[in-house]
């Protein structure tokens, strides 16, 4: 259930003077069951990159491929794609239109032209997944939390149990405890339904904990595409595109610089905790 | 889709006309709609032609551009000609069943639609060389020996805020589209009762967030000590230069002539 881009450009406004290029030449694979970071500095295209993989926007150039099959075929059903691709959109609880938290999680489903019994059971599960008791079933959306309605919207999308779920900076405009529970709640349910989870953010903070594969996006294009601590290896050229590598990383820098024996690859919290202690110990 | 219709829409460039004080422009517009019906013979319609051509080209903007946004207006244009075309009394030139085209009719259908193209031109190149921000600018300084009449200040802030949230609106609207496309949603397939009812999980959102952001907009508004429009000066006021003069002298040159030649010929 892979997807696949190749060589894939897409121009906002092409037929005005005021073309945007938002992406250029982007080459990019998806395998199953993966949790990939997409990281870049705001207006770096990842927002659009993710509207490419469920067929929303089309192309300028390159091709898309789900499965091994294009995706702008004139007979592929992109409806039938949108299900299997969930895109959680940013601030997605501006969606929200339902007079309760349980109907607005049955819209997905319903479009899909399940039976009832199947629209309820998926509604009940996704709300499951993210956390939201039978409580809240009948409480208006929008009398929720931020944090929550957030959390009604993604159960929105895994209504229609996605093979692949993108999330486009899920943690926009939450606290910080709001942010740690919806990527507890994503990384958990990635260890659930082992679908491939896309994360989008702008912070490597946020991803480093969590995530298997870095893409960073800088300009259009895909400027690193490994492995967390490969990614985070490059301070230097992250901060000149506007973006940082964890705290721990700092840290670890600047102990191995000044002579500590320390793993400077290590991108968690935990992992560097280990390392100083080991380095402590020997030293 | 939304975004394609010209009409309203301002076109980013540096040229004399996108520089020229916003109150000639809306003046120009105004004395080129009236003078379109001022005029009935050919000879003017080839006048207001070369008038507006002359714009166009010291506008800078691409005639492609303008063509583009006047494809939604064919059907109203047709629809009027159609009209004048068959129900206008005069010397049947053609006739079959109940329906009748006379002579008059013809140049009724033919002088209808050379005025809408020329009017619909002439004032999308106003929109197109205008901020919205400036027009209503223009239209506040107008009106303002009305000021004892009508709170002039107030509604040109109301025009301009709404201007300013209509482009707002159009994004959002893309953007819950796509959103509720996302979770399967249909918007084009269906028939009527269907397509109205796909439209509740994109209204709904929609009006709920225009009420949040007028909400804070009012907020901002208002913390920053807005208080209407007594007192309250501009920081860039409209100051008229040289080639505004020799705009408006342009404007009235060309009003006269149309008058002359209307009454000559
Ligand atoms: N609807 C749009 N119309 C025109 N330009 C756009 C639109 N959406 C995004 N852009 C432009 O495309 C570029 C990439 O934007 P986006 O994909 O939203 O970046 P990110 O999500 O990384 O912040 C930016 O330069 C932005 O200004
Ligand atoms: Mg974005």
């Amino acid at each position: 259930m892979s997807l696949k881009l190749e060589h894939v450009s897409y121009v906002y406004g092409s037929d005005t003077n005021l073309a945007v290029c938002a992406l250029r030449d982007i080459c990019l694979e998806i395998p199953d069951g993966q949790f990939l970071g997409l990281i870049g500095h705001t207006g770096s295209g990842k927002s659009t990159l993710v509207q490419h993989l469920n067929g929303l926007l089309e192309p300028t150039e390159g091709k898309i491929f789900y499965d091994g099959r294009d995706i702008w075929d004139k007979d592929f059903s992109r409806r039938e794609l949108r299900s299997n691709v969930g895109l959680v959109f940013q601030y997605p609880e501006h969606q929200l239109f339902e007079v309760d938290v349980f109907s607005d999680v049955c819209y997905g489903p319903k479009n899909l032209g399940l039976p009832e019994e199947e629209i309820r059971a998926r509604a009940r599960r996704a709300l499951d997944l993210v956390g939201l008791s039978k409580e809240y079933d009948k409480q208006s959306p929008f009398e929720l939390s931020g944090g929550q309605k957030r959390r009604v919207a993604i159960a929105g999308v895994l209504a229609m149990q996605p093979k692949i779920l993108v999330l486009d900076e899920p943690t926009a405009g939450l606290d910080p405890k709001g942010r740690d529970e919806i990527l507890g709640q994503i990384a958990h349910l990635k260890r659930e339904t082992g679908i491939s989870v896309v994360l989008v953010s702008h912070s490597m903070e946020d991803v480093a904990n969590y995530v298997e594969r870095i893409v960073v996006m800088n300009r259009g294009s895909v400027l690193f595409d490994d492995a967390p601590r490969a990614v985070f290896g490059h301070v230097k050229e992250l901060e000149e595109v506007g973006l940082a590598a964890p705290q721990v990383t700092y840290i670890l820098h600047n102990l191995a610089e000044n002579g500590f024996a320390v793993d400077r690859h290590a991108t968690t919290i935990k992992e560097a905790r280990d390392t100083i202690l080991a380095a402590l110990r020997s030293g | 889709m939304i975004r394609d219709i010209t009409l309203g829409q301002y076109y980013q460039t540096e040229s004399v006309l996108h520089r020229m004080d916003c109150r000639v422009k809306l003046v120009g517009t105004l004395v080129f709609i009236i003078s379109l019906f001022v005029v009935e013979n050919w000879w003017s319609y080839v006048l207001a032609a070369l008038f507006l051509a002359l714009c166009i080209r010291l506008s800078r903007v691409p005639f492609r551009f303008m063509v583009k946004g006047m494809k939604s207006i064919v059907f109203l244009m047709l629809f009027a000609a159609v009209f004048n075309l068959f129900l206008t009394p005069g010397t049947p030139v053609v006739s079959f069943w109940k329906l009748r085209i006379t002579d008059a009719g013809i140049r009724m259908a033919l002088q209808m639609a050379v005025r809408l193209t020329l009017l619909i031109i002439g004032s999308s190149l106003m929109t197109l060389t205008t901020t919205p921000n400036q027009l209503t600018n223009a239209i506040e300084r107008l009106l303002k020996p009305l000021g004892f009449l009508i709170p002039v200040h107030e509604i040109a802030m109301m025009m301009s805020i709404a201007l300013r949230f209509i482009p707002i609106l159009m994004e959002e609207t893309d953007k819950i589209m796509k959103a509720q496309m996302a979770r399967g949603a249909d918007f084009e397939s269906g028939n009527l009762v269907k397509k109205v009812r796909s439209m509740v999980p994109l209204l709904v959102p929609l009006f709920i967030s225009a009420f949040r952001r007028a909400n804070d907009l009012a907020m901002a508004m208002e913390a920053r000590c807005y208080h209407g429009g007594k007192g309250r000066t501009q920081m860039k006021p409209l100051v008229y230069g040289g080639r505004d003069y020799a705009a408006y002298g342009m404007m009235w040159a060309y009003l006269g002539l149309c008058i002359v030649m209307r009454i000559v010929l």
